[in-house]
């Protein structure tokens, strides 16, 4: 039962307000696109031990979809941020360096 | 016998006596007993019988942990089975009986089971599974049930209600013994908001019936003065008869509290749910006694060491006449010298420890005590009741040794922290190997949302088992948790405690500790299951190496109790078999709930009514009122059909089908989803949400369209009409509507954020009615106020106007192949059209038509439903829809996906009908079988059937289904076996989908 603050209302949401939405920054193959990127879009996931940035929605609050950038394992939030971004803000990977030394870093 | 004590009993009020009943008989017991107290009180050792061998046992333990002395309580309504009687308070006029008997408790016939134990051992069901099929349905399977089995099922509706309690706390202190009430005083003095859990009625825990002094003062008076001050702090919450069932991610707390368990009837709710986030969790918990593993362990009157002292000291009820006390530990000498000033003989301490110095073993020699070191008990002798033991030497094979008659036996095998709540989330164990347990790591607690650990333990719950050490731990524990919830430390120092010094454990597993086969067949390690030494280390012998599968092979630890007594024996017998250190052989994972908590208070007032919110469409009321039979469709009923007279379903629905093709039906579809799509880019968002080209559609047009997930699956379709220039309004299915307005908004939130597109689900504000056949126009022309006319409003176009007085938007739209019109009003005045319609069509022989008439009606004309035609594998070229995908865009979703070789595959199921030759109707999701086996030995398939309906209009069975290259074989026969039990296959022909008015001429008219 996690809870995360949604970035557009400020609430504190329970997980039970909450929908998982699986991996964030994913970029989208349509037509034209090869096979192998095409399937790597629609199956191809991190499912990490460790950070990991995942789509979430205020699904029974103000409906909105949001990022979060949490651990898989100790489940320490990081930090949630706008929908609207094709890659978490700087400052919060910075942050998340400082905080676990080894992780390879955002893709 | 056992026998009441006067001047003993600190929690019994004897100026109350209480009358209850166990197995019908009328017995008396005091206010403040517990059941199992007032049973031993009243003579009454023998409590249940066991699971597999039907043993007669009695008591081991006198709390949450006890796994023999469970119960049916109550009846009718109330009637719980599997009810601890350690944990019950008896009140008046409680009714128990005991389990696991036949015909009684005194006299068992599954007691047999025990000398056909050699024919059920560990992996026994597992083993089972290997025989021929046959004997597990005639032999094996029989026997089992009616042998194994605990509780009956209650058979009538539970007569209480239950609830749900939402709270918020920095600080949660679980379990209300010293350690807690230490804890929570430390917290509080921070500032924290605290909350106190304590599983039973009673504050203190066991330093009352142990000993020692706090502060100068008796344990006793010190938890007074202690509860005291804590109810007077305002920053402080105490509950007692609240057990902290789990805790999960981020600081969430489950509790139970047991409001009325013990006043059953008086109004309030029987349990309550706590759902509670906490800043920090303090678990005071304490530890378990650990039985010890010799010959006859289970008989009745062997009992933890600790709970022989507690009957004795808090309930006055003296187990034995003449006690043989075994341990490993000083701790037992306490329970030695309680019964001996209490007035009972005390025939031996047997202590395996070969060298007993000590403060406590001194005590017990100078009060005339026999201790005798490095000794063990090799059997217990006794059936119903401890008769004698054998003592043995315990480095030894117990072969021979001095009989000693007693009739009770008190045990300790050391003590084991409890550790369940800080492991729900993640907390780690370490072994400690002094003091023979495993104890929360506090390096690796499980941590929380700010990354830091979130569980604290204290006192026994961490291991510090004396008093001095557990009040200094838990004082700790509780300054930290006030602080790490955003509180200050306090500076207040411990209270000061005095206890006696304990020397060191030392650890046994068996005993005596070369005991033979014969012996291990009679240690038991888990009682409510009947697993025992021999089991254990035959799962070792036969390969289980992990501690998770020897559990679920031998099923130790797998019983209500959750083994609390039995895993940590358990698995130290399995680390001597398979000879490698306790802790490379780890614990069991430890889950939810501590002891086992109510359905009722899982479900809490979500029950009848309150189970499910129901949505009504505007005509709700009128449909109950006028026969409507329910379908629940999501939240939502809707009518199957209309009974009217004596007909039957099937009657109904012909009756509704026929008078809507030949005079006209009315059908409320107000549930359809309705949502709104607007802006500028609102064409462009419907061309990507669309396979149809949605942009194009003139204003005042109505098209209808699939919707495709971007795996290329069909997931929705409807209808969508253009009614502005920058707005749409698209239909959906009615379980669509919630998802697919969350689609939609899925994809403009984190695709196209930047296009400009606005979306809102409008489903409940109009309500919808469709008028339906051949009569439609001139119901509609009846009611009046608009040209609905073929060259005014022609098909698939809407029109704005008002109908009979009222303001409505009319469109020309059918999902049944007949003239028909849907008209949308404000769902206010939905009940006010329909009656309007209604009456107009009195004079046409207008009938309402339920979803069945609708589902029979779109069959015959071969239209698809989603969710009968598709299944998320399913994609529009399947179903011949290519029509419905647009050639000139260059994307949309699920357009990419549908080019992959899998989907292009003319191999693919594609829809087709099916025409019986008998007439009959085929059962809904029949296979059609082709011919030979697949790699599993299964019969090859070729095809299923989506959807199946007897057509009054045709008179026949009609039926559509998906089959392997379907729409090539056109005329050709298939068989579809019916299942009816006869082996019958009907033939069907390979037919088009659609099967009344192929060239769509009546609804465009």
């Amino acid at each position: 039962m996690l809870i995360l603050e949604c970035p557009y209302c400020g609430v504190m949401a329970d997980e039970t307000e909450l929908a998982a939405g699986g991996e964030a920054h994913l970029k989208r193959e349509g037509p034209g696109s090869s096979d192998a990127d095409f399937e790597a879009y629609l199956f191809d996931r991190m499912n990490p031990k460790g950070v990991h940035f995942e789509r979430w929605r205020h699904a029974s609050g103000c409906g909105k979809w949001f990022h979060a950038a949490r651990n898989t394992v100790t489940l320490e939030v990081y930090g949630t941020y706008s929908a609207q971004v094709s890659e978490p803000p700087k400052a919060l990977v910075t942050a998340i360096k400082r905080k676990v030394p080894g992780w390879e870093g955002w893709m | 016998m056992s026998a009441r004590l006067e001047g003993y009993g600190r929690l019994i009020d004897r100026s109350q006596r209480v009358s209850f009943q166990f197995n019908g008989k009328r017995l008396r017991g005091y206010a403040g007993d517990t059941l199992a107290s007032a049973l031993m009180g009243a003579g009454q050792l023998v409590l249940g019988r066991s699971f597999k061998y039907h043993r007669p046992r009695g008591a081991v333990a006198s709390g949450g942990e006890e796994p023999n002395a469970l119960i049916g309580l109550g009846r009718d309504g109330r009637f719980e089975p599997d009810q601890r009687a350690t944990t019950t308070e008896l009140f008046d006029g409680l009714e128990a009986v005991s389990q696991n008997h036949w015909p009684s408790l005194a006299f068992d016939v599954g007691e047999l089971n025990t000398l056909a134990a050699r024919v059920l051992p560990a992996g026994f069901y597992y083993k089972t599974f290997m025989a021929p099929r046959g004997a597990w349905v005639k032999i094996f399977e029989p026997f089992i049930r009616m042998s194994a089995g605990l509780g009956r099922v209650p058979e009538t509706a539970d007569a209480d209600r239950y609830e749900y309690l939402y709270a918020h706390y920095d600080v949660v202190v679980v379990g209300g013994g010293v350690a807690g009430l230490v804890a929570a005083r430390a917290a509080a003095a921070g500032g924290a908001k605290v909350l106190v859990l304590e599983q039973s009625a009673h504050w203190g825990g066991r330093a009352p019936v142990d000993g020692g002094e706090i502060d100068g003062l008796a344990p006793d008076n010190w938890v007074k003065t202690a509860l005291e001050d804590l109810e007077k702090a305002p920053n402080v919450t105490l509950r007692n008869r609240a057990m902290a069932a789990g805790v999960y991610d981020h600081g969430y707390l489950l509790a139970y509290e047991r409001v009325a368990d013990h006043t059953p009837g008086d109004g309030r709710p029987r349990h309550r749910l706590w759902r509670i986030r906490a800043g920090r969790i303090v678990t005071a918990t304490g530890a378990l006694e650990r039985p010890l593993a010799f010959a006859g362990n289970d008989v009745p009157g062997v009992m933890l060491a600790s709970a022989m002292r507690d009957y004795l000291v808090n309930w006055g009820v003296a187990v034995g006449q003449r006690i043989v006390v075994v341990t490993n530990n000083d701790d037992a000498y306490r329970t030695a010298l309680a019964m001996q000033a209490a007035g009972r003989e005390v025939a031996a301490v047997l202590d395996a420890r070969e060298r007993v110095t000590g403060a406590l073993p001194d005590a017990a020699r100078a009060a005339g005590i026999d201790v005798r070191e490095g000794h063990a008990i090799a059997e217990v002798r006794g059936h119903s009741r401890v008769k004698s033991v054998l003592a043995a030497r315990q480095k030894g094979a117990g072969k021979a040794g001095e009989e000693i008659a007693c009739d009770a036996v008190a045990m300790s095998g050391g003590w084991s922290p409890v550790v369940h709540l800080w492991s729900h989330c993640g907390g780690k164990l370490l072994w400690d190997d002094d003091a023979a347990m495993f104890r929360p790591d506090p390096d690796r607690a499980p941590t929380g949302a700010d990354g830091a650990g979130f569980v604290l333990t204290a006192g026994a719950a961490s291991g510090a088992l004396r008093l001095d050490a557990t009040l200094a731990d838990a004082h700790a524990a509780g300054k930290a948790a006030a602080k790490g919830a955003g509180g200050k430390a306090t500076r207040k120092a411990a209270p000061k405690a005095v206890c006696e010094p304990e020397a060191a454990i030392e650890p046994v597993w068996i005993m005596p500790a070369e005991a033979g086969p014969e012996k291990r067949m009679k240690m038991w390690l888990d009682y409510q299951n009947d697993v025992k030494v021999s089991d254990v280390q035959l799962a070792a012998r036969e390969g289980y190496e992990s501690v998770e599968h020897t559990k679920r092979y031998t099923t130790l630890g797998m019983a209500t109790d959750q083994g609390k007594l039995s895993n940590i024996n358990g698995l130290a017998v399995l680390s001597q078999a398979l000879h490698k250190p306790i802790p490379e052989t780890g614990t069991t994972t430890f889950r939810p709930p501590y002891t086992p908590i109510s359905f009722g208070a899982i479900a809490g007032e979500a029950r009848g009514d309150l189970f499910q919110p129901l949505r009504r469409t505007a005509m709700h009321e009128w449909h109950e009122a006028n026969g409507a039979f329910w379908e629940p469709v999501g939240h939502w009923r809707r009518p199957y059909c209309y009974l009217r007279g004596g007909e039957s379903h099937a009657e109904a629905v012909a009756r509704e089908v026929s008078n809507t093709r030949e005079n006209v039906g009315l059908l409320d579809a107000s549930t359809l989803g309705k949502i709104l799509v607007k802006g500028p880019d609102a064409g462009r968002f419907l061309d990507m949400m669309y396979t149809n080209m949605m942009s194009t559609l003139p204003v005042g047009k109505c098209r209808y369209g699939l919707m495709c997930s971007e795996n290329g699956f069909l997931i929705d379709d409807g209808v969508v009409a253009r009614v502005g220039e920058d707005e749409w309004l698209c239909h959906t299915t009615t379980g669509g509507a919630d998802r697919i307005h969350g689609h939609m908004e899925e994809w403009l939130q984190t695709e196209w954020w930047d296009w400009k597109v606005y979306t809102a689900n409008l489903t409940e504000q109009y309500a919808q009615i469709a008028v339906v056949g051949p009569k439609a126009r001139q119901v509609l022309q009846a009611v009046g106020g608009m040209d609905v006319s073929k060259e005014a409003l022609p098909f698939m176009q809407w029109k704005d106007g008002r109908l009979g007085g009222l303001p409505v938007r009319i469109y020309r739209i059918s999902f049944s192949g007949e003239l028909s019109y849907e008209i949308a009003v404000d769902a206010n005045l939905g009940q006010g059209l329909w009656d309007r319609l209604r009456e107009a069509g009195m004079g046409f022989g207008m009938m309402p038509y339920g979803t069945e008439a609708l589902h029979v009606l779109r069959a015959e004309k071969g239209f698809i439903m989603i969710g009968d035609e598709t299944d998320g594998t399913v994609i529009p070229q399947d179903l011949g829809l290519n029509w419905a995908l647009s050639k000139k865009k260059d994307d949309y979703l699920g357009k990419r996906a549908q080019e992959r070789s899998h989907m292009a595959d003319p191999e693919r199921w594609r829809l087709v009908g099916l025409e019986t030759t008998d007439s009959s109707v085929l059962p809904d999701g029949a296979y059609i079988p082709a011919h030979g086996k697949n790699a599993n030995g299964q019969q090859n398939t070729q095809g299923r059937v989506t959807s199946t309906y007897y057509s009054p209009t045709l008179g026949r069975g009609i039926a559509m289904a998906l089959i392997h290259r379907g729409p090539e074989r056109m005329g050709e026969t298939v068989g579809v076996p019916v299942h009816d039990g006869t082996g019958r296959v009907v033939e069907a022909k390979i037919v088009e989908t659609c099967f009344y008015d192929k060239e769509g001429a009546k609804q465009d008219v």
